[in-house]
């Protein structure tokens, strides 16, 4: 029973990661309907910014709050320049230009910092007395600081003027444009957010998994599972799809498989959800081209 | 290489008066000519490179078919072309079946798990269908991996095995035999999706991209169309994983990560979609920029691919045989004035 | 008195396909203009060239005495046009409230929430649902809301067009009826695209009648339902 705890805990410890994943999938793919194969590449690019700076002599947190901005700057910059020349494109340019976009990020996180695995500090101390038998202290900060997250992007959708905005213009664009609102700006402002939650989860992730280029390819499999599993055109349901997802895992990976089997364990959760349910738990019923 | 002939018809069929089919013909003959000189004329080592470039040729024309003229993704062809190469590696480990029956078997195995595959696909919108497959292709290398397979897979070892013998009377090294073994099967699997997708089915293919809708209130099946059209392609990804490890004399589970199936998304995008010569120019783009590229970073080829994907997209989405095509119109209409 | 808009040669296309054709309209301030014709005949084309929205437009427009046209549709929006789009252009998923916030966006003063309760004046029901989603109201509220949504600018103009649209009699004697009200208390000049010429030409003091991308016929309503072809063809009787 303790131990069937723990791993539930756990669980919902990476699941907050995936939970952030999901969510910064659900914020482009609301924005354009477009799926951002390159998330996952994006964060890890963030975090090797955050390690070069604390590896220079940053404070954690300054280090953290400087990747946030650079994270947010990125994803503006690829907004604009890269992806914006394709939102009428068939499905197929989008795609590979996300695909492109994954190569090209990843090598250069490669070029850049090389392939070496790196350890990546923890902002919590391992001897803090948040810290149990069933959660690190790590794992406790990661939940605390994955609610924060969620909770300020919230925050700022429902109660901002400018989170209204990025609402409308997701929703209705035409329309949006007509009550003033930039509708280009919000998509790029909707990268950049998705960039800085993306990064937060980069930088949650890499105490635990050590940094490497590829850190974040299997993550990117468990947001997109949650993300489809909580419905995708939902930011609440693709939060709870991700935390329902690292439970799941990680009751997988301790009864069922083992943990040598995680990744396998996202493409059945993906394929699952597709067949059984493609709207997710929380969706709307998503109109199928025939 | 020789292909280029067959790819600029419209200035030549003016200048000659023959028509376009003919110059194709032409084009055709002397490329399968050429094809059979040059394992006589080149090192052993350029023609393992060769030989490597016809096995890709096979796996793109196999994801064009299903991808350039179906219109259904899949960002996990890697995950077919390792079935099939181990399904050859492990029937050569495990059985005494001849290296040569084990290719239809491959291939085979990798249409019912196309088919299988592309059940569920149906229903898969494009972006829903590339999440699928993405996942499935990074999920490839673990599954190969998983230790309770390791008695057949040979787990993160792989399994080494020997190439095909030259069969007796024939004058021909075995790395020459192999080649035309390769081209035994290519040639007979190219005729084959030609006549496919030249006449009904092939317009019902590409229907069925364009006008779902329209398509199906034709009377197209489409469900059937597509789950085949699944199978089919998996089955000629799997024979060139089948070719390929006999090609390669080894199988393991990291040569067939995500980025083969990348691979194999940049080849038809740079050869073209919905273009049979194109897989040519793909397959030739994915054999030989990794080796070039890798010269300056271990990083570069990765680059170069996602480069490439992007500015294709921008500048030419139909690849090298669109540019090829209006090249040849431009020049014909010169020549025509 | 001077005209708020004006335009000079005001040609628009979508693609290839030309739709309007050098046409010159003019709207005086706090005056109310009505655009009348057929199907086709470029009304709504003519709005949202105006608004330099999904449409290629050339010629001349001057709103306020400045020129607009080649501006973009968000710049338009902040000196004072407000557009009330065919098909209402409702945030379905946006409460009643946000879709009113939303049409407070660009201003910066801070007489907002007294707007809310002007606007809550003139369409109490809407009041009564502000926390429902847009979605759910009914043909006749979302036209209402629309309209709102477009007072909340603060607007110098407003285009509507056919706020009639697909609404019972009564409900469209009810929206005039405060149109008209807003155009004689807060001087808001307007101009209206109507299939509905009858009502149309009882609320404005101009008219023109647009036929395949020209104007054909211009006057008060006076002598544009006086004219016989215009008698027969748009006002039915």
């Amino acid at each position: 029973m303790l131990a069937f705890l723990h791993q539930v805990l756990s669980g919902l410890a990476t699941g907050g990661i995936y939970a952030s994943v999901a969510l910064a999938l659900v914020m482009i793919y609301q924005a354009t309907h477009q799926v951002n194969f390159a998330q996952g590449e994006m964060a890890t690019f963030s975090t090797y910014m955050a390690w070069k700076m604390i590896d220079s002599g940053f404070p954690y947190w300054a280090a953290f709050l400087l990747t946030l901005v650079f994270a947010f700057v990125v994803g503006v910059t690829i907004e604009r320049v890269i992806v914006r020349p394709f939102y009428k494109a068939p499905v197929l340019s989008v795609v590979a230009v996300f695909i492109g976009l994954l190569l090209i990020i990843n090598s250069l996180s490669g070029a850049i910092f090389d392939y070496t695995i790196k350890p990546f500090p923890s902002p919590f101390p391992s001897d803090a007395w948040y810290g149990s038998p069933y959660l690190s202290s790590h794992e406790v900060g990661m939940i605390f600081v994955t609610l924060m997250v969620l909770a300020l992007i919230f925050a700022f959708f429902r109660f901002t003027p400018l989170g209204l905005a990025m609402r409308a213009a997701a929703e209705n664009p035409v329309s949006s444009r007509l009550v003033g609102v930039r509708v280009g700006w919000m998509l790029a402002l909707g990268w950049g957010l998705a960039g800085m939650i993306g990064a937060v989860a980069g930088m949650m992730t890499a105490p635990i998994v050590y940094l490497d280029p590829y850190m974040m390819f299997s993550v990117l499999l468990y947001g997109f599972a949650g993300a489809l599993l909580g419905g995708i055109d939902n930011p609440w349901g693709a939060v709870l799809g991700g935390f329902i997802v690292g439970v799941l895992q990680n009751l997988a990976g301790a009864y069922v498989v083992g943990t040598e089997l995680m990744v396998t364990v996202a493409l059945v959760i993906i394929v699952g959800i597709l067949v059984i349910k493609p709207s997710g738990l929380f969706g709307r019923t998503i109109v199928t081209r025939v | 290489m020789a292909t280029l002939d067959t790819s600029r018809p419209a200035a030549a069929a003016l200048f000659a008066g023959l028509s376009l089919r003919a110059w194709k013909v032409i084009g055709l003959a002397a490329v399968l000519a050429a094809a059979c000189v040059l394992p006589f004329t080149i090192s052993s080592y350029q023609l393992l490179l060769a030989n490597q470039v016809i096995v890709y040729a096979v796996a793109l024309l196999g994801l064009n078919i299903l991808t350039g003229y179906n219109g259904q993704f899949s960002l996990g062809h890697g995950a077919f072309y390792a079935i099939g190469a181990y399904c050859t590696a492990i029937l050569l480990d495990k059985t005494g079946i001849p290296y040569w029956a084990t290719i239809p078997l491959a291939g085979a195995l990798c249409f019912v798990a196309g088919f299988l595959f592309g059940l569920p696909a149906l229903r898969l919108e494009g972006h829903y269908l590339a999440l699928a497959t993405f996942a499935l292709a990074v999920a490839t290398p673990q599954l190969l991996k998983y230790k309770d397979f390791d008695f057949l897979t040979g787990g993160v070892q792989g399994i080494v095995i020997s190439g095909p013998d030259t069969p007796g009377g024939l004058p021909l090294r075995s790395d020459q035999w192999l080649y035309f073994f390769c081209l035994l099967w290519t040639v007979p699997l190219f005729v084959l999706a030609w006549n496919l997708l030249r006449g009904r089915t092939g317009r019902a293919l590409m229907a069925i991209r364009d006008h779902p809708l329209a398509a199906s209130s034709m009377g197209i099946d489409l469900a059937r169309y597509k789950s085949l059209t699944f199978g089919v392609s998996a089955m000629y990804t799997g024979i060139a994983g089948a070719l390929g490890a006999l090609l390669a004399q080894f199988v393991s589970p990291d040569s067939f990560d995500l980025f083969l199936s990348i691979r194999f998304l940049v080849g038809i995008v740079f050869g073209g979609l919905a273009s049979m010569a194109g897989v040519f120019f793909g397959a030739i783009f994915i054999e030989f920029v990794p080796n070039l590229a890798d010269l300056v970073s271990k990083a570069a080829p990765q680059a170069i691919y996602g480069i490439v994907l992007i500015v294709c997209m921008y500048l030419m989405p139909t690849g090298v045989m669109g540019l090829l095509r209006a090249l040849g119109h431009k020049l014909g209409r010169l020549v025509a004035r | 008195m001077s005209a708020i808009l004006e335009t000079r040669g005001l040609s628009a296309a979508y693609g290839p396909t030309a739709v309007l054709k050098s046409v010159d309209l003019s709207v005086p301030q706090g005056g109310i203009v009505t655009l009348l014709g057929a199907n086709g005949a470029g009304k709504t084309t003519t709005l949202r060239a105006l608004c330099n929205m999904m449409v290629r437009v050339s010629g001349e427009i001057r709103f306020d005495h400045q020129r607009i046209d080649g501006k973009a549709t968000e710049d338009i929006v902040r000196l004072g046009i407000a557009h009330v789009p065919d098909g209402r252009g409702t945030f379905v998923s946006l409460s009643v409230e946000e879709n009113l916030r939303l049409g407070a966006y660009t201003r910066r003063d801070r007489q907002v929430a007294q707007d809310f309760e002007r606007i809550y004046g003139y369409f109490p029901r809407l009041k009564e649902r502000r926390r429902q989603q847009a979605g759910t109201l009914s043909g006749g509220e979302q036209q209402m809301l629309a309209i709102s949504r477009a007072l909340m600018l603060r607007p110098k103009l407003l285009l509507l067009d056919e706020p009639s649209f697909g609404l019972a009699p009564l409900v469209v004697q009810e929206i005039f009826r405060i149109l008209r009200g807003i155009n004689e208390q807060e001087g808001v000049s307007m101009l209206l695209v109507e299939q509905n010429a009858n009502i149309a030409l009882e609320l404005a003091g101009y008219a023109y009648l647009l036929e395949t991308g020209r104007v054909v016929l211009d006057g008060p309503p006076s002598t544009i339902s006086s004219d016989e072809s215009v008698r027969r063809s748009y006002l039915g009787y």
